[in-house]
């Protein structure tokens, strides 16, 4: 049986490697800075940081959050300081302290997904770019690229086109369309390296004393422990349908168990979202958790547990 | 390594006592050393509901009151409303529980470096951290009057020590209840105008702020406000508490009221545009 000391951790994404494969989530580790002073950020994966626009952008109106069952709804909107602030100030100061930095990209039209490409690309040290094609929170339902095999490959592509392999580009999907694996196709058609598995799912809740919609954007992407097997069934048929290509599953892990649930059904790397909000020290934990969990089970390699609930029951761990 | 909550530790704290006080719940909270570093208006995230619970998110609640030096090292006060399925889950539970909390999180209310006239102004239970306030207020040399208000008397949040704490004490209530009859905003624009404040500290309802926010407005007084905004993690992370804020060249920033906040220069905020989009942003 292997122990903490010689169990081997990494993993890799697309010819990116990690030391380990947990991750922060988009959109809920802010830039990093925030959570620094809970956990060493270079002890994890790498920290994916907040969807960010061409321009600044101030986001939908409060309230921004409802608290669900297991759960809770969120209506940000892409609130950030724009990518040439964020390039300028929050990435130094991550790559500085030696954290290893996942930039996640979202545009309004095709066009501003290629700015914000060239923009990422002329920064050194970024492990790889997340493209979100997927994110709920905006005016209109057309802007969720991810809805579309045609429009979610056409992000890619224009994505694509700039980034030529230095840095793999990992597209971030959405769980409501009819088909997911259609559109993971469509992107990694188009050319992503890497998938992100799952964005939050469309939802609303309704305030009963003024009998409206509570949210101030009135939608807002479902997240926690509720949406987890939502994540592992789209992870599961996307890994089944693609077993060469990585995924980085995110959806509801709050615990070990969790992410190796997420491992198991075929993802290389795990995001911890909505738990840091409830458990500052969430990362650290969970990927203690796993681990152990992953040494319990006699696997002495992380990489070798990706995807195991698609071997055929004579399979071994090993 | 970080200078976004730089105090912050989350820690497993015992309940020393958990009274019922009117409407409300006084609770004591042993911290140990980290009372030492929470400041009037910081606020603690506490997680609510035991390991099976389907409630995922802290509950933020400002600090009452420090007191130092038990035998067990520091203890924090908080006056919890039983309102939501969180904070009635945190009521209930008994003398000796264990709670985990993230503390001390948020900006504390600035205080002079010399002697003001201060008045305090709390609505509901928004006046709990208002006595910790008054007693480092008091500590300065500074004057410290206190306002109190709330829809009807079972809502006023006044405890004898704290009364101490303040040179002179008004209740208000909506139903007349108790003290006079009225809003807690009424007297303060004669107060403002005899030129008996320098510095109001509020905390309560964002439309008590806001109107305490308008009689301010035009005139010398500094109004530190602590804002109440629904937060998911009180850490700065989740982005749901912002708030409209202006700089100096009046361009607005969304800004999170547990980092950048609680406590605000009230004559900062764009309360006309809470709850709304402000226009896009130039640049």
């Amino acid at each position: 049986m292997s122990s903490a000391q010689t169990f081997d951790f990494t993993t890799s994404l697309a010819g990116a490697h990690f030391p380990t494969p947990i991750f922060t989530a988009s959109g809920c580790a802010s830039s990093g800075k925030e959570l620094a002073q809970f956990f060493d950020l270079t002890q994890v994966g790498a920290i994916v940081t907040k969807s960010v626009m061409n321009k600044p952008r101030h986001g939908r109106p409060t309230p921004r959050m409802a608290e669900t069952p297991s759960g809770m709804l969120n209506s940000i909107g892409l609130q950030g300081p724009g990518i040439d602030y964020f390039l300028a100030n929050d990435v130094p100061w991550l790559l500085e302290r030696g954290a290893r930095v996942v930039v996640s990209i979202a545009g309004e039209t095709i066009d501003e997904y290629a700015v914000l490409a060239r923009k990422v690309r002329a920064v050194s040290g970024i492990s790889a770019i997340e493209v979100n094609i997927s994110c709920p929170n905006v005016e209109n339902r057309g802007m969720v690229f991810a809805c579309e095999s045609d429009t979610a490959a056409r992000a890619i592509d224009g994505v694509r086109k700039i980034i030529g392999g230095e840095i793999p580009i990992i597209a971030k999907l959405t769980p409501d369309v009819t088909d997911i694996t259609a559109i993971a196709s469509s992107v990694v058609n188009a050319g992503a390296d890497a998938l992100a598995l799952i964005n939050t799912v469309l939802g609303m809740v309704i305030n009963l004393d003024t009998m409206r919609p509570h949210l101030g954007g009135k939608t807002g992407g479902l997240s926690g422990p509720a949406i987890r097997p939502v994540a592992v069934r789209a992870i599961y048929q996307v890994h089944s349908a693609m077993p060469h290509v990585p995924i980085l599953g995110m959806g509801g892990v709050a615990s070990g168990r969790d992410a190796l649930e997420l491992v198991l059904a075929g993802a290389s790397g795990i995001s911890i979202g909505t738990a840091s909000f409830g458990d500052p020290m969430a990362l650290p934990r969970v990927q203690r958790e796993l681990q152990s969990l992953l040494i319990a089970r006699g696997f002495t390699s992380f990489k070798d547990a990706i995807g195991y609930a698609h071997r055929s029951e004579t399979g071994g761990a090993q | 390594m970080s200078t976004i909550n730089k105090s912050a530790t989350q820690i497993t704290a015992t309940i020393l006592s958990n009274k019922r006080v009117g409407a409300y719940h006084q609770i004591l909270l042993a911290i140990g050393d980290l009372a030492a570093l929470c400041r009037p208006g910081n606020f603690v995230a506490i997680a609510v509901g035991g390991d099976s619970s389907k409630m995922i998110l802290r509950r933020a609640f400002a600090i009452s009151r420090i007191t130092h030096g038990n035998a067990s090292g520091g203890a924090m006060e908080l006056i919890v409303a039983p309102h939501g399925s969180g904070s009635r889950w945190l009521c209930a539970q008994p003398e000796g529980s264990e709670i985990d909390i993230v503390a001390p999180l948020g900006k504390a209310f600035g205080i002079p470096t010399t002697p003001v006239n201060a008045l305090l102004v709390g609505g509901g239970y928004g006046s709990a951290p208002l006595f910790g306030l008054a007693e480092v207020l008091k500590s300065r040399g500074c004057r410290v009057d206190m306002l109190l208000g709330a829809s009807t008397g079972s809502k006023i949040y006044a405890p004898l020590e704290g009364k101490r704490s303040a040179s002179t004490l008004k209740i208000y209530t909506e139903d007349g209840s108790m003290g006079e009859h009225g809003r807690v905003t009424a007297p303060i624009s004669s107060l403002i105008a005899s030129g008996a404040v320098d510095v109001i500290y509020s905390c309560g309802p964002m439309s008590m702020l806001r109107a305490i926010s308008d009689l301010t407005s035009g005139t010398d007084v500094v109004h530190q406000c602590a804002v109440e905004e629904s937060m998911a993690c009180g850490i700065g992370i989740c982005m749901t508490c912002v708030l409209p804020v202006k700089d100096e060249s009046g361009s607005i920033s969304m800004l999170r009221s547990c980092i950048d906040g609680p406590v605000m220069d009230a004559s900062t905020v764009a309360w006309e545009l809470v709850g709304k989009t402000p226009p896009a942003v130039n640049s």
